[in-house]
Parts: C-alpha cells; structure tokens; sequence
C-alpha cells in the first residue's frame, strides 16, 4: 500500500478513537512528546502502560475474589490504575473506574464486579484498537510513497 | 553552566539578584532545572520524564519514596524541585513531603489523580508548593520553575527582614569579581573587619550596593536569647518589643524581632502540627543554652523534623538543639541524634527513640571521631545540639559545632552522627552523581548527613580531607559546619526555627568562625578543606544549585567570597550553595563549599559549611556528581548562598581575626589538623 493511504487509514481510525470515546486529549499529549529523540515514544508508553496494568487487573482480580473483601485496598488498586490509564489517555477505561470505585466506597462487591468486568472489557478493546492503529502508523511509515 | 569549573564568576551576580545574568546558567533558568520525579506508576513515571525533559528540565526519576529520600540526603543540593505522587506502595506521598521540607527543604509538588478537595488541602498543610491533577499536563510541567523561585526569594526576602548588613553582601560584591579569591578575600577582610557583631545591624548597606540589605544574623546564641526572651515573655505575650527589650541586644531593632518572631511562630505552628511532640520543641527552644537541649535532645528526632518541616528549622535552632543536645547529654547524646536520627525520623520511627540510641551512639563515636588529636572541646553542649540537628542535622550540626569550640568537635559529632548510615555512602560514594549543590537548606541536616556521614566513617576525615577526592573535604565540611554557624553569628541563623530554609543556612555559616578557628586547630578535617577551597576559589562556585533555598543562596555568595575569606571558611561553609561547581567540575559545589568552609574557618580551616557542607560532602564523594550537563545547576544560588555566605563569612572574619587575608589554605592546613 502506498503511504499516502496507509496514513489516511491511520488518521482515520485515530479519529474513530477520539469519536467513539476510547481515547481523550492526554493520547494527543503523547503523541506531542513523540520526537526525534524519541521517535517511538506513543508505542512505548503504551506498551508500558499495558504490561503494568496487566498486573493490577490481576491484583483486582485477586482482591475481589478473596473473602473478606478488602475495598479499601480494591480502591487503592482501582486508584491506581485509574491514574495510569488517565496518563495516556483511556478515557472509557478512565470513567469506568471511577463507577467502580463508586461501587467500591459504597461496599457494593456486586456492583464492583460488574464494573470490573466492564473495566477489563474497556482496557482490552482499547488495547486491541490500539495495537492496530500504532501498527498502520509504523507502516506509514515505512512505507514507500508511490 | 555554573559548574563548570574554572569559572570564577560566581554567584555574585546570581545571588543578589538571584538570577543575575553573570551566571550563564541563570540565564537559561530554567533551562536545567533539576527534577526530581517520584511515582510509582512506571507509566506516568516515563510520560513525566519525558514531558520534563521537553521543558529541558534535567529529570531524575525514581519510583520508590524510600529510594527518593536517599537520593536527596546523598546529594542534598543536587535536585532543585521535587515532583511526587500521593500514593505511593512504599511510603506516603505526604510524609516524603516533609521529610523533604526538613531535610532538604526543596520545593515540592505533589500530583494525584485525587482531586478530592481533602486530599489537596492535605497537600497544602504538609507544605506541597503545589498540587498537581493527573494526568499531568506539560503545561502545568513548564511552571514549575516558578515554585523554585519563589521559595528562593522567600528566604532572601527573611534575610533582608533581618536587617543587618550581611557578610555576605559584601562578600557578594567581592564574588562579583572574576578573580575570587584574591580580590575576594581583600574585600572580604575589609568588610568582615568593619562589622562589629554580626548581629549588629550596621549600615552596611551602603557596601552592598547590589546586595541585600543588611540583615541582622540570628546566630545560635542571638536566637537562644530570643528564645528565652519569649519563653520568659510567654508565647502569646511574646510581642517584638518586650522581646527586643528582654533580649537587650545592641544593634538589635523591633523589626529584627518581629519578622524572626513571625518566623518563629510559623515553625512552632508547624511543629505543633506536624511533629509528634510538639511540646518538645518547645522545650528545645526555651531553653536557650544547655538547658534547653535536654529536651532538644528528645526532640531532635522530632523537633528537627518538623523544624525542617517547617521551614526551616532555622540554623541557629539546628545549633541550638544541637548544642543542647551536645551540651547536654541528657540521655540522648544529643548530637549523635540528630544525626542518626535523621534517617531513623525519616523512617517515620519515633525519633525519639532513636535519638536515645542515636545520641549515645553517636557520642561515642564523636569522641573517637572527634579528633584524633584534635583536643576540641566539644561541649557536651554542643554535641547535644548536633544531635539535635538530627533533622536539620546539616544545620544543626554545624550549628552545634560552632558554638564554640567544639568545632571541630562539633564536626567530628556531626560527621558521626550525622548519618551513620550515609557515612559510608557519604565518603566514598563519589558515584553520586547528582551535581554537587551546596545549598543545602538551612535548617536541613543536610551537612550533617552528609558530613556526618563521611566524618564518622572516617576518624582519620583528615585523611578523607586530604584525599584529593573531595570526600574528605565533605567530611571536612560537615565538621565545619557546626562549628561555623554556631561560633560566629551564623548568618544563618537567623532564624533556624524553620522561618526560612533560606535563613538557616546562613547561620551556619557565622557562627562558625569563632569557634572554628579556635576549634579547627585540632580539628581534623579541615585539612582538606584547604584543597578544597583552594578548588573553590579557583573554580568559583558555579553551582549554586539553588535547591537549598536560602541556603544555597548563601553558600554561594559565600563561598565566593570565602575564597576571599578562607578564614572564614565558616561561612562558606554554611551556605552550602557554594557553587561548588568548580571543582573538578564534580563536585563543584561541594568542592567550593568545602574550600569555603576552609577558608573561612580560620586558620584551621575547618570550614563549617554546615548545611553547604553536606553538600559538599555530598558533592564531594560524588566528585563526579554528575554536574550535570544540561543543567546550568547553580541556577539560584547566589541568590541565597551568597548573602548567607557572605554575612557569614563577613562575620567569622571579624571573629576569627583574619588572621590569613589570603586565601591560601596552605595556611591553614593543617597545622590544624591532627591527623
């Protein structure tokens, strides 16, 4: 495929992105910090961000399948991974953690489970979209305009 | 920038105006602006980083508070403006914040993705300079230099209320010269000559014609007294011009009074609300001399802390609780606390305790230390109050130390206490890498940590001094430290109470000279100082790494005009800014602080660099501190350093009897020094 096309289909599912509500304005900040000197920046980050959130979906995981439950330590971990999907930008994922921590502060377990699930459901959509449209971008880039 | 090493221009330019252009690094401010991110998400931590980095900041990251800590304590003044998150595994992002306020006494900025109106105010009664809602955005990034600045004039500002012509006004002048040390110490010995008493308030503001008023030095003694006056007075009924009457002081005005009084109250309010014992503090302070460094002594853990905390435990309080804690070994070996404590506190363990086991601890080994052969009086007083300054262990150590004669024994104290733990690193961690900064905030224990914990490692600091690393020379440092602030009116202490970081850090610098000299004779460490200052007149103190706000700032001045003073070495010392920079270009500041603190010193050349000497231990056991590259570092100091250097300086001339105008170490040397 020639770049010009490749790059147009990139645009266009980055957009879809911000349209349908996965992505918000901090992705652009990444995006903005992608530089010569870090010319892979975005991919970077959100490999990072994929490879730690893993483990604390797993922490939550753990946490609500344990009896007591702990909600405040559920918090602190849904807290946490809130920020970190705030920092690039998962706005889905973002607001359907603070319906569980909602849940959370109200002590609902059942209520934390649905939004959990909905939350790992977010993160992994996200993840797949993302994994495609950062794939049409390095290919635009190598690729040849003809 | 500043650092780099040859350059004799000091701060001067940078310390009165703060950022003045002489200073190639002020120039690009804030280009260069070191940070310290602290996060424990490895996400935010790299989109920090890198946002930083676009606003070319030089950025450090860490994601582990207890690492963070460490990294600050090894290298005082090498971090301008911390960045940290409110949640963190290991350690509460508030409680960094205070150890941070009372050790270092940096800026910092809290970020979290809590927008909670509780959890922002929580940020602002710990003292966060700012709070930062995440997702960060690079904008919020970019103004972060503001913070630093703001903290740096803050302390110039208490300077300047003091009122008295500081040394380090004149020593300013003298810094402005390219060639520092010898026009340096010409024109330092004249001023240091025509002031009468540091706490004299002269009309010395015609000298400085682009230095800061004249402001009066809350040297440790002169604070004690104030102390008593408001004890004596009653805190509520304390009111300036009772105080100013009960304290009798010649030269003193009402307005001395009040802006120190101000300060006082902010850093009781503080201890009240931060420290677990706030009566302590009290206590630390009401008793003036010895008798009050019993309780000091208990304090210390905590008192330090929260004078750090507050603000700056202003150096002559460091010197006070220290002395008292050396004074008077009131089950707490006093000095050893603050030393050892400093990291124990910062473990958020009862200080207390630790100053206990600290203090004995410590005086033990402060004898061995002290001086191989160095027959330092160190007055249990004085070690009391190095252990005192556990916290500010930087300041209080020095201070401590000054008071009299214990110098040199104040420093061994210090070194010894200062940090057990950092001893080791201290010395022979030249690795550190963080660009020397000498500033270390006043009433931070800053020195002590780091002298301390070169000085202890070492009994032979001498040898540490000598060594051409700059180890020794911190070690040096810390051991003058004490003794500078607290022999001749620190300029620095105006007001260890935590008023001012910026404050404090002068203190340490005035007090030292009288003691010191007299001290420093035996005192071991200060050999090297000679190295190191003759390094620092030679490079002229570049970096003033502003981190130590008002002390930095003085050190810096200072220490230029230290090189000029190498006397009064003591007031380099202090000012820990001392724009170290130029030795070796590692650990400039530390180097340069470390000279100064020679110098000054006295023929001894201990050079009490309290807080500056932590630094400069620091500085120095990284020699190669990474000055770093991008960062111009001596951002602010001369701001700060300068001044405080300067009075500092100024004043330990006067009491040390310049006895070597010329900076030549060679003099001191060691005759002092008993190895």
């Amino acid at each position: 495929m020639d770049r010009n096309r490749l790059q147009h289909q990139a645009a266009s599912m980055r957009r879809s992105l911000f349209d349908q509500g996965y992505l918000d304005e901090p992705f652009i900040q990444l995006e903005e910090l992608q530089d010569d000197a870090s010319p892979n920046f975005v991919q970077e980050i959100v490999t990072l961000f994929y490879t730690d959130s893993a483990r604390l979906i797993q922490n939550i995981e753990h946490a609500l399948n344990s009896r007591p439950i702990d909600f405040d330590k559920l918090d602190d971990y849904m807290h946490r991974f809130k920020g970190s999907s705030s920092s690039i930008g998962a706005k889905k994922v973002m607001n359907e953690c603070t319906v569980f921590r909602e849940y959370c502060s109200a002590e609902n377990a059942e209520g934390c489970f649905r939004s959990f699930q909905q939350v790992k459901q977010d993160h992994a959509i996200l993840r797949r979209k993302l994994e495609v449209y950062l794939q049409m971008v390095r290919q635009a880039a190598v690729s040849q305009t003809t | 920038m500043n650092s780099s090493s040859g350059k004799t221009y000091m701060s001067t330019s940078n310390s009165s105006a703060g950022w003045k252009a002489g200073d190639a690094a002020a120039d690009q401010f804030p280009v260069g602006l070191r940070v310290l991110v602290v996060d424990d998400d490895p996400t935010c931590l790299m989109i920090l980083e890198k946002m930083l980095r676009t606003c070319l900041y030089e950025v450090t990251k860490c994601n582990r508070a207890e690492t963070a800590l460490s990294m600050l304590r090894e290298n005082k003044s090498g971090f301008d403006v911390v960045i940290s998150d409110v949640h963190m595994p290991d350690m509460d992002g508030f409680k960094l914040l205070e150890h941070i306020g009372l050790e270092m006494d940096l800026p910092v900025i809290m970020m979290s993705a809590d927008d909670g109106k509780h959890v922002v105010m929580k940020g602002v009664t710990h003292g966060a300079c700012d709070y930062l809602i995440k997702p960060v955005r690079i904008e919020a990034l970019k103004n972060i230099w503001q913070h630093v600045v703001r903290k740096r004039k803050n302390e110039w500002k208490d300077f300047e209320q003091s009122g008295s012509v500081e040394e380090g006004d004149r020593q300013l002048k003298q810094s402005e010269e390219a060639d520092y040390s010898s026009s340096a110490n010409e024109g330092n010995w004249k001023s240091s000559k025509r002031r009468k008493d540091d706490e004299d308030e002269t009309d010395d503001r015609d000298d400085t014609s682009s230095l800061k008023k004249p402001r009066v030095v809350w040297s440790v003694e002169l604070h004690q007294q104030f102390v008593a006056a408001v004890n004596q007075l009653g805190i509520d009924k304390a009111v300036p011009k009772k105080i100013l009457e009960l304290m009798n002081v010649p030269g003193l005005t009402r307005e001395n009074v009040a802006s120190h009084l101000q300060k006082y109250r902010l850093y009781l309010r503080r201890l009240s609300g931060v420290s677990q014992h706030p009566s302590n503090l009290n206590n630390s302070f009401m008793s003036p001399q010895e008798a009050t460094f019993g309780p000091l002594s208990s304090l210390n853990g905590l008192d330090l802390q929260t004078l750090a905390a507050t603000g700056q435990l202003p150096a002559q309080s460091l010197v006070t609780l220290q002395a008292a804690g050396l004074g008077r070994p009131t089950g707490k070996s006093g000095i050893p606390m603050p030393l050892v404590d400093q990291r124990n506190i910062f473990s958020f363990e009862n200080p207390k305790l630790r100053f206990g086991d600290g203090q004995q601890h410590v005086n033990n080994n402060k004898q061995m230390n002290l001086l191989h052969g160095i027959p330092t009086t160190m007055e249990p007083k004085q070690l009391a109050g190095l252990h005192h300054g556990a916290q500010s262990m930087g300041n209080m150590n020095m201070q401590v130390a000054s008071h009299g004669s214990q110098s040199s024994q104040n420093n061994p104290l210090l070194m010894q206490m200062a940090q057990p733990q950092v001893r080791g690193q201290m010395l022979n961690d030249t690795s550190l890498g963080h660009p020397p900064r000498l500033l270390s905030p006043m009433g931070q224990p800053i020195l002590s940590n780091g002298i301390a914990a070169n000085v202890s490692t070492r009994n032979g600091i001498q040898e540490n001094i000598r060594a051409p690393s700059y180890n020794p020379v911190s070690q040096t440092s810390s051991m003058l430290n004490f003794p500078m602030n607290h022999a001749a009116e620190l300029p620095g202490n105006s007001f260890p109470l935590g008023s001012t970081p910026g404050i404090s850090s002068l203190t340490p610098k005035v007090a030292f000279q009288e003691d010191v000299n007299s001290d420093i004779k035996g005192s071991v460490g200060f050999l090297p100082s000679y190295d190191i200052f003759n390094d620092l007149n030679q490079h002229k103190p570049q970096n003033w790494e502003l981190q130590n706000v008002g002390m930095t700032l003085d050190a810096s001045q200072h220490s230029n005009s230290l090189q000029g003073n190498l006397n009064h070495a003591q007031s380099v010392l202090v000012q820990q800014g001392f724009p170290s920079g130029q030795v070796n270009g590692q650990n400039r500041s530390a180097t340069v602080v470390s000279k100064a603190m020679f110098s000054s010193g006295d023929s001894t050349g201990h050079v009490n660099v309290q807080n500056g000497n932590q630094h400069l231990n620091s500085l120095l056991v990284d020699s190669t501190v990474r000055i770093k590259s991008e960062t111009p570092t001596i951002l602010y100091p001369d701001d700060f350093g300068q001044e405080d250097l300067m009075s500092a300086l100024l004043k330990q001339q006067d009491a040390i009897a310049p006895a070597e105008h010329e900076f030549d170490f060679d003099g001191y040397s060691l005759d002092n020094i008993p190895v």
